[in-house]
């Protein structure tokens, strides 16, 4: 790396993307930095630090949802009450990256961008059909979290486009969300694969809604959606969440890495799909279970029909 | 531009501002040891997992291998050199010394900094809050025992 610059806006850093081609934007480096060292990507020749740019790190609510701005911090959001009372999932998921210390600097735009298949907030973006807004000197284009997400560590993003927030879109009412991973530790951990689920309740008690999205489980965090259509009209209990999640798998193509063999993923799948749908489904029910679920799981007993 | 650009860094550390003339490719935790001498901040992994390197940038804590030195300019930095005062360690320093927080101390500066962001967040933390808090920072002497309890000790003594 031989240039360095510091833009103060939004608008300055996306100048400064379509002036030099193969310039790489870094905010918190959690993962830049590491991909470097690690031989996975070079350093690039020009890097365009935007940890300065005060209107990337905005919160805006309105009566959409509420819209972060692409620096708002993991550890923001595992402590935001906003967030841990309407988009439970999200708060799951940053409350589970890394260490402390990853969270204080790593960044919800940073996240997204890295696209990592294992990667903690994909699969609760996913499953509240957020959107991202990208930033270049033709314009501002909306894309969903979906749409933006092409492969191991590609975006449809173009090179010169900036990543300025993402938009949590409202839920109604009765609805509750999470984001439950397998792992092998409890820190600095990457996930085995992991599963977001939300349920929406119905004045029958009954399943109205769900949607369901798993990590590290396919060449980008995915929709299940042969789960969420089995789930909608049943009963949230026990045997209705395995039924589902035996479906999520047919979603999947896990791969064998050091983490864990394809096999293993592919087995693991349905048992986080059930924990997270289970955990929604209480929440959505005004059960209290803290955040980050993963670490708050209600006890289930083996065999129970819910 | 050719690779060994260097440019104009400012920073603030431990209370005292410094110009440096460093590449930009140079990591905070590099540019702290080898441009500003000081070896406090030790490297381990050098890939952000192992937490030797913890600084506080602006009281938060942070890897100063994965930072680059051109990125922490304006906040105020503080290395664990900047935590005894007059020669007198601080209740967290005192804490680790009195419970045997530390056998061959390697990992001892990146824990103070850890535990000085954490305890400032959580002055009054439960044992398993002190375990979560702590949990991104190695220690290849595994005393991680007693790193718990100075932890918890600092924080009784900072009442």
């Amino acid at each position: 790396m031989s240039r360095y610059f510091a833009p103060t806006t939004a608008a300055e850093a996306a100048a400064l993307l379509a002036e030099h081609g193969g310039a790489r934007v870094v905010a918190g480096g959690t993962d830049l930095v590491v991909a470097a060292r690690g031989g996975k990507h070079r350093m690039p020749e020009v890097l365009i630090a935007i940890h300065g740019a005060t209107d990337l790190a905005s919160l805006v609510e309105n009566e959409d949802g509420v819209r972060l701005g692409a620096l708002t911090s993991h550890a923001w959001i595992e402590r935001s009450p906003l967030i841990g009372s309407h988009w439970s999932a999200l708060a799951d998921a940053s409350a589970l990256v890394g260490s402390p210390a990853t969270r204080a600097n790593g960044t919800l735009g940073g996240n997204l961008m890295n696209a990592s298949p294992a990667m903690d907030t994909g699969a609760p973006l996913l499953v509240f059909e957020a959107d991202v807004e990208l930033l270049s000197l033709r314009g501002t284009r909306t894309v969903p979290v979906a749409d933006l997400l092409a492969g191991a560590g590609r975006t449809t993003a173009e090179p010169d486009e900036l990543l300025t927030s993402v938009r949590l879109p409202d839920l109604p009412p009765a609805t509750g969300s999470a984001y439950v991973r397998l792992e092998h530790r409890r820190a600095m951990e990457i996930a085995v694969v992991g599963a977001a689920a939300l349920v929406t309740l119905g004045d029958d008690g009954r399943v109205a809604d769900c949607r369901v999205a798993l990590s590290a489980a396919a060449p980008t965090c995915v929709r299940a959606r042969e789960a969420e259509d089995l789930l909608r009209g049943l009963r949230p209990d026990g045997a209705s969440f395995r039924d589902a999640a035996a479906l999520a798998t047919g979603a999947v193509q896990p791969i064998t890495d050091v983490r864990a063999s394809a096999r293993y993923r592919r087995a693991m799948i349905s048992v986080v799909v059930s924990r997270a749908l289970a955990v929604a489904a209480a929440r959505a029910a005004g059960t209290d279970i803290a955040v980050p679920a993963n670490r708050n799981l209600p006890t289930v007993t083996a065999g129970s029909t819910g | 531009m050719a690779m060994s650009s260097k440019q104009i860094v400012e920073l603030n550390v431990n209370g005292i501002p410094h110009q440096l003339l460093v590449e930009p490719r140079k990591t905070l935790a590099d540019v702290l040891r080898d441009d500003l001498g000081l070896t406090g901040t030790k490297l381990g992994c050098e890939h952000g997992v192992c937490g030797a390197c913890t600084v506080l940038v602006d009281g938060r804590a942070i890897r100063a291998c994965l930072m680059f030195a051109v990125q922490a300019q304006g906040p105020e930095i503080t290395t664990v050199e900047g935590l005894a005062s007059d020669g007198e360690l601080d209740h967290i320093q005192k804490a680790f010394a009195e419970n045997h927080g530390l056998q061959c101390g390697y990992c001892t500066p990146g824990m103070l900094m850890t535990a000085h962001a954490f305890l400032a967040e959580n002055p009054e933390p439960t044992r398993e809050q002190i375990c979560e808090g702590m949990n991104g920072n190695l220690c290849r002497c595994t005393g991680y025992q007693n790193i718990i309890k100075s932890t918890a000790a600092a924080a009784k003594a900072a009442k």
